[in-house]
Parts: C-alpha cells; sequence; structure tokens
C-alpha cells in the first residue's frame, strides 16, 4: 500500500476535509435546522421524582391552552401498544409512564403544539399526582435482600439484579492466586458520566398520512438499526420508514439508543399527520439519556516475587438503572469488559459482573469506547501502578516486563480475545523518550525534597475495536457487519454509499481516500454518501470506533472489485490480455510497455460505452463485509501534573500520547481524534460527574454542574504515533476514534497518585477534583 | 413589539413575543440556522453572535433587547461569498469536526482579533473559554485562530501599504 499517491489524495494524506466548506459558512443541516411545512413541536413532562406511584394526571388545562394540538400520556400511547419499548439490552423500556415512575427525569406526558414555547407553556398546565416510593441510587444496595423492587411490572422478577456474567477461568484464577506471592488489590467506583455531544438528540417525525410513508430526521448513529427497531416497535412497515440523519452534532454514543421522545414524536405525526419538532433541552440530555460508566469495581493482581503477572480477579457491580439499556453486544452482558487483562500477558484470569437496577437514568451507553473498554482499562492500568508501588518497582519496567511481545501476536488473551497485532514496548519506549522520563523522574525526587509535588501517570491501554465478527457480535439481534456501495460514473467520478454515520469524524473525507487509494480516483471526486435508509446500504451504525475497520473495509474490498473488473476492460481496450496487465495507482499499463496504458477513468468509460461483449454493463458494486476479528489499537500515555498540597489542585504539565492505530488514512483527522479523546479523558478524570443524592435527585443534570472542560483547563497534548498494521483488515486499519478516551482516564489520575503515594494516599476515585485530592492527604496524614 | 435589528448589515423589523429569545428569532424566524443552541444555562457559547461587535450568547438575550443594535451571525462573515480568514483558517489548521460549536467559536474569534490582532496562546484560550467543543480538544482551535490572527495582520499590513 503505497502512502504517497499525491495527485489522486488517498490513504496517508492530510488532505483538508470535505464537510467543512459547508460547516466554516454555517450551511450545516442539523436536525433542529429542519423546518417543515406545518410542523408542530413536542415538549416532554418529566418526573420530578425518582421512584412513585402514578395516581393520576390532569391534562385538561394544557389541552385547553390555545396553541395546544393534543396531549400524550402513558395511557394514550397504551392504546396503541406503544407505552413500552424493547431497548438495546433485550429488556423493555417505558415510552411514557402508566404504572410507576422509576427515576428522576422519566417521560410522563407530552405535549404536541403549534410552537414550541406553547408546548412548554402547557407542560406547566398538566397536573400529576405522585404516591412517592422509596429510592435506591447504590446498586450493591439495590442488590441486598429485601431491597424495594424496581421493576415489579415482570414477570419473573424478583430482585433488583438485572444480570450476572462470568468470563475466564474462576479454578485456575484461584489456583494462581493461591501461589501468589504478591497481591495487590483496588476497590475503586468508575464513576457516572454522560458523553453531553453538543447538540442535543432529537427528531422531526414526518409521517404522510395520504402514503403512510414515515420520514424522520433523527439524531442517530444507527440510521438502518433504528429503522428496523422502529419497524418492531411501531409495527409499521419497514419500507415505509425512512431514517434521515443529516449533520450530528457529535454522538460519543449517547446517540445510539432509541429514545421515548422519538417514539412519541413518531406517533404524534402518525395520529395528527402532521410533522412533530422534538429537541430535547440540555437537561433533558444530561438527565434522561444514554448515560456511561457507572461501574462498582473490585480488582487483584496476582504477582510474583520478580513482578511476572500470574492473574487477575475483578468483581463488579454494574448500575443499569432504571431498565437495561446498554448498547452493546447480546451475548457480552457487561460489554467488552473481559479485555482487563489489557495489554500484559496474563496466564489466567476471571471475571464477575453482577448489573443491577436502580432509580436512575437507563443507558449504560459505550461513551466514545468499545462497550465497556474504558473501564476494563481504567482497572487494570490502575492496578499495575499499584503493583509497582507494591513491588518497589519503575511502573514503566513492570510493563515491560509483563507487556505481549510482539512476536506473541496473535495473541489469544486468557479471556477469549484474539490481538491483532501490536508493539507495546516500542510505543512506551517512545513516549518515555518524548517525555523525558528519567529527568522527570530525578526532578520529582528533588521537588519532593523541597516539598514540592510532581506526579508521573503511565498507561499503556489496548483497545479491542471494529465489531464484529457477526457470529459473535450483534446489536439487537442484528449481526455487526457493514457495507459500502461504489458507483462508478461514465466520466469517471463516483459516488460511495455507506452504512455508517458521521458525527464529526470525517467520513465524507477519509471514505474518498481509500476509494482514492484503492481504484484511483481522485479523492475530490468521490462524494460520500451516509445517513439516508432510503440510499445506502444496511449497515449498523457508527460507535465502538467501527467505521474505519468495517465500513472502511468494506470500501477497500468492492473498490478492489470494481478495479478488478476494470482490469477486464482495460485488457479489453488495449487488446491484450489481462495477466499483461499491471496496475499503478490510477491507471492499467502493459507490463514491460507502461506507455501503452489506460486510465480508470478511460476504464469507467467503457464500462458504459465500449464493453466487450457478454459482459454485465456499468462500474458499480455492493459489499457488505463481516470482520473475521476485531482489531486491537494500543497505545502508552504519559501525564506529568503538579499538585498543590496546600489547596489539592492539579495542572498538567505535559501530556505525551503515543498511539499506534495501525495505518493511517488521514493522519491529520487521525490526530484530531485523538485530541478530543484525550480532552474527554482528561474530563472524565477531573470534573464530568453525574450524581444522586439520596432521593434520585440528579446532579449533574445542567452544564454549571456537569462540568465540561473548556479551553482554559484543557491540557497542551503531544501526540507521537507508531505504526503496527492489522493484518486481517484490508488497509491496515485498526479505527482511533475512542483510543484515547479508553487510554488516558487512568494516566491522569496515576499521574496525580504518583504526586501524593509518598505522603500515603493510595486511591482517588475520578472526578479527581483538588478538594479530593486535599482530603486525600489529609486522611493520609491521620 | 416591533423591533428594529441590522442583521449581518441587512436592516430587519419584526413584531416579536417579548419573551422570544434572540436565538429563536435569529433561528426560527429568520431561518438563520448556523447559530445552535447547546445548553439550557448560557455555558456553551454554541449560540454566540455579535451584538454592536460584542459577543453576546444570543439564549440569554431576549429579540427585543436587540432594537436598535446590530447583529452578526456566521452567515454574515464572509463578504461577496468570499470566506473570512477565521472561517478559511478553521478548515485549514482542522478547528472543527462535528461543526456544532464552529460558529460560535468563529464569533468569538472574530471579537478577540477586532481587539488583539497579536494574541497569544493564552489570550487565545481565555477568549474562547465561555465556548464548549466537544470534539477537537482546542488545540487546533487554537491553532486556527492564531492563522487567523496572522492572515488578518497581514491583509491589514498590505492594505496600509497598498
Amino acid at each position: 500500500m503505497s502512502t504517497t499517491e499525491s495527485h489522486v489524495h488517498g490513504i496517508g494524506q492530510s488532505i483538508k476535509r470535505k464537510e467543512d466548506d459547508r460547516f466554516i459558512r454555517g450551511k450545516g443541516t442539523y436536525v433542529d435546522d429542519i423546518s417543515l411545512p406545518g410542523m408542530l413541536h413536542m415538549a416532554i413532562l418529566r418526573s420530578p421524582l425518582a421512584h412513585a406511584k402514578l395516581v393520576s394526571i390532569d391534562t385538561t388545562a394544557a389541552a385547553a391552552l390555545d396553541g395546544v394540538v393534543a396531549v400524550i400520556t402513558g395511557a394514550d400511547l397504551a392504546a396503541h401498544n406503544l407505552a413500552w419499548m424493547p431497548t438495546l439490552s433485550g429488556d423493555t423500556q417505558a415510552v411514557f409512564v402508566t404504572d410507576k415512575v422509576r427515576f428522576q427525569g422519566q417521560e410522563v406526558a407530552a405535549v404536541v403544539a403549534e410552537s414550541a414555547y406553547v408546548a412548554y407553556d402547557a407542560l406547566d398546565l398538566i397536573e400529576v399526582e405522585y404516591d412517592p416510593l422509596d429510592v435506591i441510587v447504590d446498586p450493591r444496595k439495590a442488590l441486598e435482600a429485601g431491597a424495594p423492587l424496581i421493576r415489579d411490572e415482570k414477570e419473573d422478577q424478583t430482585d433488583n439484579r438485572c444480570y450476572h456474567w462470568e468470563s475466564g477461568d474462576k479454578g485456575a484464577t484461584d489456583a494462581a492466586f493461591a501461589k501468589a506471592a504478591v497481591v495487590v488489590s483496588l476497590d475503586t467506583h468508575y464513576p457516572r458520566c454522560h458523553p453531553a455531544p453538543l447538540e442535543t438528540c432529537g427528531i422531526v417525525a414526518d409521517v404522510n398520512p395520504a402514503t403512510g410513508k414515515a420520514t424522520l430526521h433523527l439524531t442517530s448513529q444507527a440510521p438502518h438499526a433504528h429503522r428496523t427497531l422502529f419497524a418492531i416497535v411501531a409495527g409499521l412497515p419497514e419500507q415505509n420508514i425512512q431514517i434521515k440523519t443529516p449533520d450530528i452534532g457529535g454522538g460519543f454514543g449517547n446517540k445510539v439508543p432509541i429514545y421515548p421522545g422519538y417514539v412519541a414524536a413518531t406517533a404524534a405525526s402518525l395520529l395528527i399527520g402532521r410533522p412533530v419538532k422534538w429537541i430535547e433541552s440540555r437537561s433533558e440530555n444530561l438527565i434522561s439519556t444514554g448515560f456511561a460508566r457507572d461501574f462498582h469495581m473490585s480488582g487483584d493482581l496476582a504477582l510474583d516475587n520478580d513482578g511476572k503477572m500470574l492473574a487477575l480477579r475483578v468483581k463488579l457491580v454494574s448500575d443499569n438503572g432504571a431498565f437495561f439499556a446498554d448498547a452493546q453486544p447480546t451475548k457480552f452482558r457487561a460489554g467488552l469488559f473481559h479485555i482487563v487483562t489489557g495489554s500484559y500477558d496474563m496466564p489466567v484470569a476471571h471475571i464477575e459482573a453482577d448489573g443491577a437496577y436502580t432509580n436512575k437514568a437507563p443507558g449504560g451507553v459505550a461513551y466514545r469506547c468499545s462497550f465497556r473498554v474504558t473501564e476494563a482499562s481504567y482497572l487494570i492500568e490502575r492496578l499495575v501502578q499499584n503493583a509497582a508501588y507494591e513491588l518497589g518497582t519503575d511502573p514503566a519496567a513492570l510493563r515491560f516486563k509483563n507487556f505481549i511481545k510482539p512476536e506473541q501476536f496473535p495473541y489469544k488473551s486468557a479471556t477469549g480475545f484474539e490481538y491483532d497485532s501490536g508493539d507495546y514496548p516500542r510505543a512506551l519506549e517512545l513516549a518515555l523518550e518524548q517525555l523525558g522520563y528519567n529527568q522527570l523522574r530525578q526532578e520529582q525526587k528533588k521537588l519532593r525534597e523541597e516539598g514540592k509535588l510532581l506526579g508521573i501517570g503511565i498507561a499503556s491501554f489496548t483497545e479491542v475495536v471494529g465489531a464484529g465478527k457477526s457470529k459473535e457480535y450483534d446489536i439487537a439481534g442484528l449481526k455487526m457487519f457493514d457495507s459500502a456501495e461504489l458507483r462508478v460514473h461514465p466520466t469517471g467520478k463516483a459516488i460511495l454509499k455507506i452504512g455508517v454515520q458521521t458525527q464529526g469524524q470525517g467520513h465524507e473525507t477519509t471514505f474518498a481516500q481509500i476509494v482514492a487509494s484503492e481504484l484511483g480516483i481522485p479523492s475530490e471526486d468521490v462524494v460520500v454518501q451516509y445517513g439516508d435508509t432510503d440510499n445506502v446500504p444496511y449497515g449498523l451504525g457508527t460507535y465502538a470506533s467501527r467505521s474505519t475497520p468495517v465500513a472502511g473495509a468494506a470500501t477497500a474490498v468492492i473498490a478492489r472489485k470494481l478495479r478488478e473488473k476494470g482490469r477486464t476492460l482495460a485488457a479489453h481496450l488495449l487488446e491484450v490480455s489481462e495477466e499483461d496487465l499491471e496496475w499503478e495507482t490510477d491507471h492499467f499499463s502493459v507490463k514491460g510497455a507502461p506507455d501503452k496504458k489506460v486510465s480508470i477513468q478511460d476504464v469507467a468509460f467503457a464500462a458504459y460505452t465500449n464493453m466487450p461483449d457478454g459482459m454485465e454493463p456499468g462500474l458499480e458494486g455492493v459489499h457488505y463485509y463481516d470482520p473475521p476479528n476485531m482489531t486491537y489499537p494500543f497505545g502508552s500515555y504519559l501525564v506529568a501534573v503538579e499538585v498543590d498540597e496546600g489547596t489539592g489542585e492539579w495542572k498538567v504539565r505535559r501530556m505525551v500520547a503515543v498511539d499506534d492505530c495501525g495505518v493511517r488514512i488521514n493522519p491529520m483527522i487521525v490526530e484530531g481524534q485523538i485530541h478530543g479523546g484525550l480532552t474527554e479523558g482528561y474530563a472524565i478524570a477531573a470534573m464530568q460527574l453525574i450524581d444522586f443524592d439520596e432521593e434520585g435527585n440528579c446532579i449533574g443534570g445542567n452544564f454549571t454542574d456537569y462540568l465540561i472542560p473548556t479551553a482554559w483547563e484543557t491540557p497542551h497534548f503531544e501526540t507521537h504515533e507508531t505504526v503496527t498494521p492489522s493484518p486481517h483488515h484490508p488497509i491496515g486499519a485498526k479505527g482511533v476514534g475512542e483510543s484515547a478516551t479508553v487510554g488516558s482516564p487512568a494516566a491522569y489520575v496515576n499521574a496525580v497518585v504518583d504526586a501524593v503515594r509518598h505522603l500515603g494516599v493510595t486511591n482517588i476515585d475520578m472526578p479527581v477534583t483538588s478538594a479530593k485530592v486535599w482530603q486525600a492527604i489529609q486522611d493520609a496524614k491521620t | 413589539m416591533d423591533i428594529n435589528v441590522t442583521v449581518n448589515s441587512k436592516p430587519t423589523s419584526a413584531d416579536v413575543e417579548p419573551r422570544r429569545l434572540l436565538v429563536h428569532w435569529l433561528r426560527d424566524d429568520l431561518r438563520l440556522t448556523a447559530t445552535h443552541v447547546g445548553c439550557d444555562t448560557t455555558s456553551c457559547g454554541a449560540c454566540t453572535v455579535l451584538v454592536d461587535g460584542t459577543p453576546i450568547k444570543s439564549c440569554t438575550l431576549l429579540a427585543v433587547q436587540a432594537n436598535g443594535r446590530e447583529v452578526t451571525t456566521v452567515e454574515g462573515l464572509a463578504t461577496n461569498g468570499q470566506l473570512h480568514p477565521i472561517q478559511a483558517a478553521f478548515k485549514e489548521e482542522h478547528g472543527l469536526q462535528c461543526g456544532f460549536c464552529t460558529p460560535g467559536m468563529m464569533m468569538v474569534t472574530a471579537a478577540l482579533l477586532e481587539k488583539n490582532e497579536d494574541p497569544s496562546e493564552e489570550d487565545i484560550r481565555w477568549a474562547i473559554s465561555g465556548n464548549i467543543c466537544r470534539c477537537t480538544g482546542y488545540q487546533n482551535i487554537v491553532k486556527s485562530v492564531e492563522l487567523a490572527a496572522g492572515q488578518i495582520k497581514a491583509e491589514r499590513a498590505d492594505a496600509t501599504t497598498a
């Protein structure tokens, strides 16, 4: 694979993004920008209580308000069999409350009105009587005997357990621990946070009363999957549902689930016969839509006296909220958490996970991560640092000792993953060198003598992305493959249609670059289309860093198929046999006679004007790609922080990130993805928290409570790369959108703990606020 | 209430409900949808526009408060189809990903560079700290602003020489 095909602007070139031309002019089309003739506006009434019986709803005054077209309650939806809907994890979720409220912010009723202002006015006129019930916000208490039953409507549900799941070998793990010289432990909570894309969720539902066609303009990361689920939920014929996902203002996993507002707006449009727009507010987004993490983890790492890892044992309790709505493959109840052995050659491991229902919003989305890999990466990287302290070893040295070695790939992990490729020592070496690790350790020592606190944190993560293969991975039963359809026009210009969905990743640019490298059509001549289920082939959507690993592969494969057809056409045009031809960048030439050549544009023209006898006309095709394996991006992140002992305040002095995501299609875009991921990792480590009081009131329901880093707090990042191609991916790419969010939180937290470790601090849970650091220092002193 | 506002250099009159927010008037009534809404608490800055040259979060100003004033949105940045140097710089330095915060970021940049033609990184980070971006980590936004500053300064120098 050449990366220097300059004139076709293919793989390896940092060409500027095509999509920017509309965004910088303010000409993007986000869902809220859509305005249709006769469009109505919907607003949702939400429960102020977290657990309460619904006694009565009086909508009379709201319905009578001038401009109100309809008021919809759970009873109304129940009359159309729409009061409940399936979740992505095989559970059911209330669309609107019919029996009792199960979390604060749950959908109780909606108003549809001529304007959004009137709709919100009318919400104030709905009178609801609740009968409060005991609230549970701690999943460990929820699993205790005698806890109030949250899911009392489910047959056979007698407690608040939503799943129990195990992975690995318990017997072998216990045996290894029995022999271990050293065992280090860490109890930690990976707190609940929220992806909070800057654009909230919304829909413009347009059901045409004459034709029955439902056109849903939707903030969706997975338009086809949503179409199928809508067909199942609403009972609409799937051929009459068109999901259109225009420009999406960030997703980060938040736009993978189907939300009650989508269903209600669609039902309203169907019943009223006019388009209905629903755009949630920021508070609605934070309190009711897909949260992330909320894992209470307890990890034990067994090592021998030399620091060689022997076994890993993890028990975790997952807080799933009121409905089990994690967006993840069916057979893995705790997502891909069992990648928790990380970058290390771990002989055995055992993971035990229990999911609990609580009176909190449902979700469990993969927030810029591949199905719970973030929690796993955090735990092992924190444990490794603790092990280094315990053994009196340098944390980098302990990692080098235990890394899976380059020659061990493909590597079968203790919990069943087959890592495709990696060179972990090289990435860490590069990061250490760029940071000037040894000098910094010396400076740390010197500063300590002066009473100043400097800490260095390391995280050497391994991710697992690009689901499926379809045999093992699905979402709500839909197998995880993806697709690409390539149409080359007679003049040699092309349209590529893909089943994945950009939310800012730059697919219009990078996917055109794949076509350019594989088929020789300059990327500026390739238009990339997505986000319209009537127009593009079926796909499972964009999350879990799967666009490049799956749809990117599909694109490469279909481009190669068309190139092979092109070879036949070229042989016909040049009157030679196909074996006599060779392909170079953008043309076929006769071996030994390079001047005898035809360009891909000539070939495309011939496909419509001068094909050989018997050849099917045209130069188009579609490919559905079922990956043989996941891809395993990796890297090493180093963070140096300065901590003020008096206030607990910490500042990042240096952040060095070495990422290996295999072949980089557009290095500029890859680097941008890494910057964004490192920022979200910092945000999670430092400030982002969705918390609850004992009454189940959500604390963190707006941007003054749910803190997002601005340019002022965000560190400067120093990014570097190594390239270890994926051996099974057609272009060797692995996916990169989430690596930095997965890997970096542990690096930041490790750095802060490293700064105060000598004072006796062993752990600070995220978000690592200055108050918590200060308190940890005080606690250690006493 | 009747209001007269100059929007992107164009005199605009309207009868608006007193409680109508400026951002809703711009987006829903004038269909200037470049200006976005990202929060309810004046925190995110996606709705930033210039009012008499000052960056204002248009979700926190009533349309009637703009009466008699001059409002500039991203739609008013380019002149005669020619991109403003800020717009060109955001593309050049990959200062945007999903594009949702971008209009607000460009408007605060415009206000910054009007006051400070040679801002330091610290000046820039402070100036854009009322605007949230969830995609870029700000680093390339800072680079975009630096590039734009250089371009504008060079253009001004050219204009002076000419």
